[in-house]
């Protein structure tokens, strides 16, 4: 089976790109499933199904959404095994701009939009430059200049991706998106693999529970902003 | 890893390669030392400074170089010519044959008419994507008369299809010259000020009214903006074929758009419904069932007709200027 990891920020089109790039695979007989990773709630569980496309959600609650993921991912694999899947795709939001749930030999997509302006490039981190694919959605929605100089802001902090052009409206882009995926390494375990990056720091006072604000009450992890 | 950039100074490398530069400002590295070596200014790094911008330290060297021959591929790349672009008949949604050959060449306008749905996206989206006989239609896409590299198929910086589509917006809230200006800096020209300042004269003699360098693009009218876009696309962006989606009647010069982007040795590709949209180009592919039904050549007798129907838009235009003017329309439009 083939395991995709597909991250971005809120709203940039995940969902809609998994659905098309899905139903056009679908079309040529490659069977897909979705986990679909979220905090608090989701329904885009029932907006796959709904397309005939097999889905299971994990909600992190009051977990890094991050942490719960790598904790998770392996029994994930293991559900996409068992279903018999040909392709397991695992959607994540980039919540912080600094996660990224991408895996070692594991192909790594990354979305970004076009409306979220020509500096949001600079602003993902690892999730952005160190994906394998990345996808741009909403193009049909911008001038053509802006289309241009968003894909040349990307470049420029991912000099290797593959970077594609997909419309989660009309799904135009889909189909050549499946193709990349179809053409992803097999992975049948995830034992003993690396996350391309590490995981933001965590584990101060405010993660174990603390809610009262103040240098006493700040331990672990701490650090502190200059203001000249 | 050692490198030709290797045993540079950031200051020697930032003045030899200005675009060097906006690698380390884009990686959120913009205070480095600028008087050590390449080399021993990564090794000197901060191990946290490099953890909180999100890249490893054995990675950064060679993700510079890449970046370095990426800037070298755009600038020296002056678009190896498209000379034509061929694409060969697959099959419709019933699976019928579609049996053309159609060529189409730098300069020469191109339009597709048939309802929505019919199969135009489809058929945009197998030129854009070199479909080799393995897209849904099963049609084949070639260059220069040869089935292209394949790798070019997501060679984002050679994209073969530049598109102005009806609804677009602009999200910068810039000037129109800055606008332009950020445009042709990303694609490396040599001499970004001038193109910009061709750009938006070019724009100006297409749109009816008037704007300035100064004008927000947000505050453009929709002429003005399609106008803009045009011009810039005419000018600026990397790929041989535009498709643009209906020119609409107003306030702007539809033939002159047309014919900038023809002299610029665009292939152009022109959805329509407007009669003279479509006569206005030299061939025309008609869509049914997710096929080209036919492909038609403009006859001399619909040159004519084109002719008689510019006149009665004229006449129509002058009606709705009276109108504007709050003239009685009457009299001999
Ligand atoms: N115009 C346009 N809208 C798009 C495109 N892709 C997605 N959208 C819209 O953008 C909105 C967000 O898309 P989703 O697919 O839900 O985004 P997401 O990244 O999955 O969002 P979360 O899972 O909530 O983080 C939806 O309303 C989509 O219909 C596109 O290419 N063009
Ligand atoms: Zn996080
Ligand atoms: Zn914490």
């Amino acid at each position: 089976m083939r395991l995709i990891t597909v991250a971005g920020p809120p709203s940039s089109g995940k969902t809609a790109i998994i659905c098309k790039t899905a139903e056009a695979l679908q079309a040529d007989g490659v069977s897909v499933g979705v986990i679909k990773f979220d905090c608090l709630s989701s329904g885009d569980q029932a907006l796959y199904e709904r397309r005939g496309i097999p889905a299971r959600t994990g909600l992190s609650g009051n977990l890094c959404p991050d942490h719960f993921y790598v904790s998770n991912i392996e029994e994930c694999l293991d559900w996409g095994l068992q279903s018999g899947f040909d392709l397991l795709i695992s959607e994540s939001a980039g919540l912080c701009n600094r996660c990224a749930p991408h895996i070692k030999d594991v192909c790594a997509v990354c979305v970004v939009d076009n409306l979220s302006g020509v500096e949001t490039p600079r602003k993902i981190g690892p999730m952005l430059k160190m994906a394998d694919i990345v996808v741009i959605t909403k193009g049909d929605i911008v001038s053509q200049a802006e289309r241009e100089v968003f894909v040349h802001r990307i470049r420029q902090v991912n000099s290797s991706a593959v970077i594609i052009h997909v419309n989660g409206l009309t799904g135009q882009g889909g189909h050549e998106l499946g193709r990349l995926l179809r053409d992803a390494a097999a992975v049948d375990s995830l034992q003993g693999k690396l996350l391309r990056f590490s995981m933001p720091a965590a584990l101060c006072s405010y993660c174990l529970g603390q809610r009262r604000i103040g240098a006493d009450f700040q331990m672990g992890n701490v650090k502190k902003m200059e203001l000249g | 890893m050692i490198n030709q950039y290797s045993d540079m100074t950031l200051d020697q490398l930032f003045c030899e390669h200005p675009h060097a530069r906006e690698f380390f400002s884009a990686l959120g590295l913009s205070a480095l030392p600028a008087g050590q070596t390449l080399a021993s200014t990564v090794a000197a790094l901060d191990e946290e400074l490099l953890l909180d911008v999100g890249i490893e330290r054995q990675e950064l060297l060679g993700q510079f170089c890449d970046y370095m021959a990426g800037v070298e591929r755009l600038r020296s790349q002056q678009q190896a010519l498209v000379a034509s672009v061929t694409v060969l008949g697959g099959h419709d949604k019933s699976g019928n044959p579609e049996n053309f050959r159609l060529e189409l060449r730098p300069g020469e306008v191109t339009c597709i008419v048939g309802p929505t749905g019919s199969g135009k996206s489809r058929f945009l989206a197998d030129i854009e994507w070199l479909a080799q006989g393995d897209s849904p239609t099963g049609r084949t896409v070639l260059i220069n008369g040869a089935a292209p590299d394949l790798a070019r198929r997501y060679a984002v910086e050679q994209k073969l299809v530049a598109q102005l589509s009806q609804n677009m917006n602009f999200v910068m809230d810039l000037s129109a010259e800055e606008f332009i200006q950020l445009h042709a800096e990303s694609r490396m020209v040599a001499d970004p000020a001038a193109i910009t300042a061709t750009i938006l004269e070019l724009a100006n003699s297409l749109a009816g009214e008037q704007f300035t360098p100064a004008t927000p693009v947000t505050a453009l009218s929709g002429g003005q903006s399609r106008a803009l876009m045009i011009a810039d696309v005419a000018c600026l962006s990397s790929s041989p074929i535009v498709l643009i989606d209906e020119i609409e009647n107003a306030g702007i010069d539809r033939k002159r758009a047309l014919s900038l982007l023809a002299d610029q040795d665009k292939i152009v590709l022109m959805a329509t419904h407007d009669p003279i949209l479509a006569l206005m180009g030299q061939q025309r592919l008609i869509f049914k069932n997710g096929g080209v039904s036919s492909i038609r050549s403009t006859s001399p007798a619909e040159r004519a007709n084109l002719t008689l129907f510019e006149a009665m838009d004229a006449r129509l235009t002058a009606v709705r200027h009276a109108l504007r003017n709050g003239e009685e329309i009457a009299g001999n439009f």
